[in-house]
């Protein structure tokens, strides 16, 4: 099934073009990465999922339902973790929850413990390094009751190493939780790493360029990330998203 | 122990300033109407301790109630200006010009229209104090962080759920801010509204004080708002430190501004 289907979506603030003719489908638990150049939109795009802003024309379909302009139907994970600093960890992870109405604290504790996290339940955000508050807020969004998650540039903030360890922590606990994601990120290993599919944007005004379905096998292991299959995979991506780069040159 | 080792400098520049200032008094055989010694004014400050009590009771008073008042005034008009767009483009340039009204000019109308009693005295105090309050949270309500503010509204919060779960929290700390300019204000607000006619105040001492040329009087009285305000400020700043606990050590930490 088609979880979030959008159909032609536009937005332009006065005559110029942020967004036009996008296109594209989530399925229910499929990881979906939005790969393009800073700049190209993608916020824009994730507000007008989530809600906060009225696209200027096309369709939004979650489960069937327009949802334009409506709040409330998807879980956002900002670029920053975002966390209530006047919240500990727990009362962070539960925020989605309270907002929808009940709180799970067991769950909520068993969510933090499978996190890593254990023993962190009562600490501050400002206690946690970078990548700890990432979780956090992840895992946040695994608690939220929406089944849509947005993931917008989550690790772009962080180093190669925490990037890189996240990545392999964020797979299993997606997997057990089989939410629907859809990610924005401007780093191709990553989005070759974790998605099922990525759709490449092109810079301003914002299309999509192409889409690929990826081969890999889930679970994933990092041992991936240098088969001869994957560096293909890579160049091919990389030509996809220069390509936009050399036809900007010639205009 | 780090206050006062950091605070050393302008101690001692004090100390200095008071021993010049006890030594030109001897030196020069300055009159004591005319400037006492600062030995003369501790000296009175203790041994005129039951002239003044009584003054400085009803005092305290005063400020307590006319800043709970001033400051909950303060936070209404702000939390209204905030939450009804229309009314703050409509009341925050009144604001302002409220506030180019000196007080001391508006005293003697509000004694006119509200006579002697405690009244008045509330009003000044209210009118000197909910400024500052005001507008610091107001600007705290502004600098929510935008992030935090997209993440609650595409999660479906209702605006009350905003407000509560993040923006009043998110300016706390300005509110603090608030609190603090406006403590010492409401002691300097009191004591000019005790100007005004009151029985019993520091400000009544004070121009008893001064009308009688005991100007070692005035000093005291001086001295007692100086350490009323002092007192009143570190009472603002405790609570500060109490409430907002999760402030501390943000600012060291690399994370945040990456």
């Amino acid at each position: 099934m088609n979880q979030l289907e959008i159909h032609n979506l536009a937005k332009f603030y006065g005559t110029k073009k942020v967004l036009k003719d996008i296109s594209f489908t989530v399925r229910d638990g499929e990881f979906v990465s939005i790969l393009g150049p800073s700049g190209s939109g993608k916020s824009t795009l994730f507000q007008m999922i989530g809600g906060i802003t009225k696209p200027s024309s096309g369709t939004i379909y979650l489960n069937g339902k327009n949802i334009n302009g409506k709040r409330g139907h998807i879980s956002y994970t900002p670029q920053s973790a975002s966390l209530l600093p006047w919240r500990t960890v727990l009362e962070n992870v539960v925020l989605g929850q309270e907002i929808a109405g009940k709180k799970d604290l067991e769950k909520a504790r068993k969510m933090i413990k499978r996190a890593g996290l254990e023993g962190f339940e009562e600490a501050y955000p400002h206690e946690l390094s970078g990548g700890m508050k990432q979780r956090v807020s992840f895992i946040r969004s695994m608690m939220s009751p929406q089944s849509l998650i947005l993931l917008d540039e989550p690790f772009s903030a962080l180093d190669e190493f925490t990037r890189l360890d996240m990545q392999q922590w964020l797979l299993p606990i997606w997997e057990e939780h089989k939410k629907s994601i859809l990610f924005v990120t401007h780093n191709i290993e990553e989005a070759l790493f974790l998605s099922d599919r990525i759709i490449v944007f092109s810079s301003r005004p914002t299309t999509i360029k192409q889409e690929f379905s990826l081969p890999f096998p889930r679970p994933r292991d990092r041992k991936i990330l240098l088969t001869d299959e994957f560096l293909h995979w890579k160049r091919k991506i990389y030509q996809s998203l220069s390509g936009d780069e050399s036809e900007q040159l010639s205009k | 122990m780090n206050v006062v080792l950091k605070g050393w400098r302008p101690i001692l520049v004090l100390i200095l300033l008071i021993i010049a200032w006890e030594i030109s008094c001897r030196l020069f055989n300055i009159p004591g109407w005319l400037l006492p010694a600062p030995t003369e004014i501790v000296q009175e400050m203790v041994s005129g301790w039951s002239n003044y009590n009584g003054h400085l009771l009803a005092t305290i008073k005063l400020i307590i109630i006319g800043f709970l008042i001033g400051s909950s005034v303060g936070i209404f008009i702000a939390v209204c200006l905030h939450l009804v767009p229309f009314l703050r483009q409509a009341f925050y340039p009144i604001l302002i010009i409220s506030q180019n009204i000196p007080i001391i000019v508006l005293a003697p109308l509000l004694v006119i229209w509200f006579g002697f009693g405690m009244l008045p005295k509330i009003i000044v105090i209210t009118l000197v104090c909910f400024f500052p309050i005001t507008v610091s949270l107001l600007d705290g309500f502004r600098q929510t962080d935008r992030d935090l503010l997209h993440y609650m509204q595409m999660a479906g919060a209702t605006k009350r759920q905003i407000f509560w779960k993040l923006e009043w929290p998110y300016a706390l700390p300005s509110l603090f801010s608030g609190l603090k300019i406006s403590a010492t204000y409401s002691v300097m607000g009191a004591v000019i509204s005790e100007w005004l006619g009151a029985s019993k105040g520091i400000g009544v001492y004070m121009t008893l004080a001064s009308s009688s040329f005991r100007t070692d009087r005035v000093f005291v009285a001086i001295m007692v708002i100086i350490i009323l305000s002092l007192l009143f400020f570190l009472f603002i700043l405790f609570l500060e430190k109490r409430i907002i606990r999760w402030k501390t050590g943000e600012e060291g930490n690399a994370y945040e501004s990456a």
